[in-house]
């Protein structure tokens, strides 16, 4: 740690300067993956399932080659098998031959829109009329639509050769047993004076990026592809496409786009394989968009689930006990965010006793894709539903039911070491003394919740540049896409070392043979791990311009000294420079200076969030009306707080619409029947208020600065608080999500006959 | 999307030329807000799209006390919901303007689209009906002037010939004592469709209704009007109670269906609750409409 990272002397960071990618985005001007068009560009389109689950029988497609503008057709035969085993993709893992399969189905279709074929075409209108000159002979199978379902005896299996370690040879739809104790449970309960069990459901939802996925895919004569799309990992995509294709990795280089959206569904890969493929098989570039439709059939969703807590307390409110059972929709394939789920659920707190018990379980619906803060969601509103109970029966604050059982700094996190410092309670805290938590809500059908949240954060590996140009500006060249403001964070990284105005500081996103390997931008991980790289690389290019002012003043390095943007010598009384009066002697001096680092990185800060929400409801039609909101987050350090304040408010958002009515709906036969964003039904501006926020800076002791990731806790808590405020407004409480009107009319509905039932009861 | 050829008319006479000769293959759009999602989806395929709004007849827009509203087929919802007279002495079919889609959907949806589309769910289908609309067509052969009530005969159908096209409406003028108001029921603040919708006129004499039209969105295959209730309402004070058991009598007139926007139980129950709503909120405008 620098002296220029003590609080008070910080020039830069903690101010709100005007992003640097901000004026090409609102010209229109940023370029995004469907904006790329080169020379003899050929377009492809994908054929998809119409059912849920079915063998496929035979693909005849002479006639879709034969007609005119046709380039090439392409089906699940023209992809290597791939091996059916995890390898290791940077520091994620993905199973090539199931990612291959999502690609393109091979024997099944697995889910409805599950891809079948690829046609490449002169115009994307030939492309589609192409399409539906593909017979595709189907046996349709019956398909499984819910965990109880698929984990059912005698359910119909997706993949015959899945097998979990539990049961061993037995073919089966659970693909993981995941369990985590501490303690007695048993014996916990036994201390409670309130028990309380239920429970909750939820349904799949969508990251609901406004930007399709896309890829234009490029291959030259000598083997070597570019890739050029929209996605938060440039070299997982890299990776991904070389598994699925069977090239060798450094064939490929990825250029990204810019990006408008992906909340972790753009984490993995979808259309960029194919396009390559059609690539490789015209010799052409292949360019290829999705529509909305497919984007929701096919693409993202996280994982609908089913979780049962039991949960017990003393009079006093001190949490003794938990059981947690909970099944995840993993959609077609393997890998739903359930391992996540178990270790979040409970992380808020300090509880001595728990059970938890996560499955992962393959059902007829899309493969899952990360959804900020993965599997923390679902497992929160089940938890922290139940702890509002708890602290109903034991008459006490909700908020100082989690501040009693709050973690802290030495409380052991269920699945690992304990907590260093954390900023938890510090969110009660600042949540409990808030206006908003202070002021009266009046008025009939009205109620206030609140709830928190845990999400880890990420470390993982990042490289960095930092470019000293000759006139005192710099450049900062990083992998990781810019999905949430990082751009100017690591601007403001790298001038606050470099004593440069962040104006003159040009942040740079570059392509996967332009710099070292950087991991996905997810888990919260940029300002965290490539801002530590932008910092490490900052101060290499700081280094390495005082042994330049040292050579220019004929004195030790250690004699050189930069404070407050100039270069001094202690030495002797040369005159001071800034950086912009060494960088023009450079060129004498010898040569350029490029400040670098690459990191792994550890100390990861954990962020809690704390959420408080007001709602109205009309009783009549059992619609939910959002008063106001206010959340409360621990960013450590918040480089730029404005952007800060947009990812707790986003995060937030899409809390807010997956509390009230995002859901995928399927029919019986399992085609999803609401692939428009008219019938997904994400919050619009008029449905939210203004969402407050309080930034909480515990600052984490892993980072140079201070950081943790920002990125995804805030989506964690508002389901439950709205469904704890929805209790408080009508007297129900809703385990299912989402809350949508017709089920909460229909539990309003349920409480009056039941009430008035009892009063006849009473009178006979 | 399909290839076609967009065409821009400079009058009715050349829409209805053009019609005569393509029939089916040439489709008139004017907001292109439901036809161009649905080419998009591939659900029609017209050769030819033939933009109504560019021919200046459809733009028309004339209020008369003595002789009612008249409004061009093509005129945009925006621009109906923020029409001074529309908003003083049609206020129903203001909110029913107003509640199309978005800003960015009302400046282009336009009323004849709305109604031509024959969706069940149309929000100003219920308004126009209830306020005794009349919409005017035009072909080769010459002119003529229907309901609106009536025009749609099942989801996606209507009355109208594959060679007419829909010039304007014509609505009757204010009465003393009369008012109407739309409401529906949707589960966002906006872009939503609706799950339920009624359109209500009603003209008092004192406490009294003299007269009450109530028209139901979405809970049919077309629109329904809810006579029964209507009926019911005819000579009657209009007091909670009597405004609750027309609400029943309308909730039973619906004839829902279960689908991803609700199911038939929640649908009638919504019926109840917006006809008991939007009566009230009609019967008092209709009251300050007395002097
Ligand atoms: C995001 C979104 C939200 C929406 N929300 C709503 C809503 O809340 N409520 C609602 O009711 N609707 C809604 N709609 C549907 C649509 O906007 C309305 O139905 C609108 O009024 C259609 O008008 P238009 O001029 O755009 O029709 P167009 O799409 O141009 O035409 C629709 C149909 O009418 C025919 N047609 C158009 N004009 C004429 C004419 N003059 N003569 C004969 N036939 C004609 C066309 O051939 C076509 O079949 C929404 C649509 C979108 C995309």
């Amino acid at each position: 740690m620098g002296s220029h990272t003590t609080e008070s002397s910080f020039r830069v960071i903690g101010t709100r300067p005007i992003r640097h990618d901000g004026v090409e985005k609102v010209t229109g001007r940023a370029k995004y993956g469907a904006d790329y068009y080169v020379a003899g560009m050929l377009h492809g389109k994908v054929l998809r399932s119409p059912h849920a689950h079915a063998r496929i029988k035979s693909i005849d497609f002479s006639r879709a080659l034969a007609l005119p503008g046709v380039k090439a057709v392409v089906t699940g035969k023209d992809l290597p098998e791939g091996e059916n085993k995890t390898v290791p993709l940077g520091e994620m893992t993905v199973n090539p031959r199931y990612l291959g399969q999502n690609i393109l189905a091979r024997d099944k279709v697995l889910y409805y829109g599950h891809a079948v074929a690829a046609v490449a075409a002169i115009s994307p209108h030939i492309a589609e009329q192409a399409l539906e000159l593909i017979e595709v002979d189907y046996e349709v199978l019956p398909p499984v639509l819910s965990v109880e379902q698929a984990m059912a005896e005698g359910a119909p299996i997706l993949h015959p050769d899945l097998r979990n370690e539990e049961l061993g040879d037995v073919p089966t739809n659970v693909a993981k047993h995941v369990v985590l104790t501490r303690g007695d449970v048993e014996a916990g309960f036994r201390e409670a004076h309130f028990i309380v069990e239920r429970e909750f459901r939820t349904s799949m939802v969508h990251q609901g990026y406004i930007e399709p996925h896309n890829a234009l895919a490029i291959y030259n004569a000598d083997g070597k592809a570019t890739i050029y799309c929209s996605t938060q990992g440039p070299f997982e995509v890299r990776g991904m496409s070389a598994a699925v294709l069977g090239l060798p990795v450094g064939s490929i280089k990825v250029v990204p786009a810019e990006i408008g959206g992906g909340f972790g569904g753009k984490t993995t890969v979808y259309l960029e394989p194919l396009a390559l493929l059609l690539a490789m098989k015209t010799g052409q570039p292949v360019k290829m968009v999705m529509t909305r439709s497919e984007v929701l059939r096919a693409t993202g969703p996280t994982s609908g689930s089913l979780i049962r807590v039991k949960m017990g307390c003393t009079k006093e409110g001190k949490i003794t006990a938990a059981k947690i059972w909970m099944a995840y929709e993993a959609g077609a394939f393997p890998g739903s965010p359930v391992g996540a789920a178990t270790m979040t659920v409970l992380a808020p707190y300090a509880i001595p006793n728990v059970q938890i018990d996560g499955y992962d379980v393959v059902v007829n619906k899309p493969k899952t894709a990360a959804y900020r803060a993965p599997g923390a969601t679902n497992a929160a509103f089940a938890a922290e539903t139940v702890i509002d109970e708890l602290a109903e029966l034991c008459g006490i604050d909700p908020l100082d039911i989690r501040i009693l059982n709050g973690a802290r700094e030495g409380t052991p996190h269920p699945a690992g070491p304990p907590y260093r410092r954390i900023g938890f309670i510090e969110t009660c805290e600042a949540i409990k003394a808030s206006e908003h938590y202070r002021s009266n809500l009046e008025g009939p059908n009205r109620g206030r919740g609140v709830a928190s949240g845990f999400w880890f954060n990420a470390g993982m590996q990042s490289a960095a540049v930092v470019n000293i140009h000759l006139d005192g500006t710099a450049s900062v060249v990083t992998g990781s896409p810019d999905i949430g403001g990082t751009r100017a964070a690591c601007a403001m990284i790298a001038a606050e070392v470099l004593g440069l105005n962040v104006e003159d500081v040009r942040p740079v996103v570059t392509d996967t043979d332009s710099i070292g390997h950087t991991d996905v931008t997810g888990g919260s991980r940029v300002t965290f791990a490539t801002g530590m790289a932008v910092f490490r690389a900052a101060e290499d290019a700081l280094a390495q311009l005082k042994e330049r002012a040292a050579k220019l003043w004929e004195c030790k390095v250690e004699e050189v000294e930069f404070r407050d943007g100039k270069f001094y010598c202690k030495t002797n009384n040369a005159t001071p420079l800034s950086v912009s009066e060494l960088a023009k002697r450079l060129p004498r001096l010898g040569g350029p200076v490029t400040g670098r680092a690459t990191v792994n990185a550890r100390g990861v800060g954990p962020s809690f969030a704390t959420c408080c929400i007001d709602v109205e409801v009309d009783p009549e039609t059992g619609r939910v009306q959002i008063l106001r909101c206010t959340v409360a987050q621990d960013a450590g350090r918040a480089i730029h707080p404005a952007y800060v304040e947009g990812q707790m408010q986003g995060g937030t958002a899409q809390g807010i619409g997956w509390a009230l009515n995002e859901e995928y709906i399927y029919d019986s036969d399992g085609h999803l029947m609401n692939s428009t964003l008219l019938d997904y039904r994400m919050p619009t501006c008029p449905d939210l208020p203004m969402i407050e926020t309080i930034i909480v800076e515990v600052p984490n002791p892993g980072h140079p600065l201070g950081v943790r990731g920002v990125g995804e806790v805030s989506i964690v808590p508002p389901p439950a608080a709205i469904a704890n405020a929805v209790y408080r407004a009508v007297g129900v409480r809703m385990t299912e999500l989402p809350m949508s009107p017709a089920r909460l009319w229909k539990a309003i509905a349920q409480k009056e006959s039941t009430r008035s039932g009892l009063g006849r009861a009473q009178h006979g | 999307m399909h290839e076609f050829t967009y065409v821009a008319p400079s009058s009715v006479e050349e829409i209805v030329q053009f019609l005569a000769q393509h029939r089916e293959k040439a489709r008139p759009f004017c907001g292109g807000t439901d036809i161009l999602v649905q080419m998009r989806s591939g659900v029609r395929r017209p050769s030819y799209l033939l933009d109504v709004k560019t021919a200046p007849e459809t733009r028309l827009f004339e209020f008369d006390p003595a002789k009612g509203l008249r409004i061009g087929a093509a005129v945009p919802c925006a621009d109906v919901s923020a029409d001074p007279a529309v908003r003083r002495y049609y206020p129903g079919l203001a909110e029913a303007a107003n509640l199309i889609g978005s800003v960015q959907i009302r400046n282009r949806a336009s009323l004849g689209g709305n109604l031509a589309n024959a969706s069940p769910a149309a929000d100003t289908v219920p308004a126009l009906i209830a306020l005794g609309a009349k919409a005017v067509l035009r072909s080769v052969q010459g002119q003529r002037e229907v309901p609106v009530e009536g025009f749609v005969t099942a989801p996606g159908r209507t009355i109208l010939n594959a060679d007419e096209v829909i010039t304007e409406f014509v609505i009757p003028p204010p009465q003393r004592g009369g008012a109407d108001a739309y409401l529906r029921f949707v589960p966002r603040n906006e872009m939503d469709i609706a799950v339920a919708g009624v359109g209500v006129f009603v003209k008092m004499e004192g406490q009294r209704c003299v007269e009450a039209r109530i028209v139901l969105g979405a809970v049919g295959p077309t629109q329904i009007v809810a006579s029964e209730a209507m009926a019911y309402l005819r000579g009657r004070t209009l007091n909670e109670g009597v405004v609750s058991h027309a609400a029943e009598l309308a909730a039973q007139a619906a004839s829902p269906i279960d689908d991803v926007r609700g199911t038939r139980e929640f649908r009638r129950h919504l019926v109840a609750v917006l006809t008991r709503r939007s009566l009230l909120a009609a019967a008092k405008r209709a009251q300050a409409n007395q002097s």
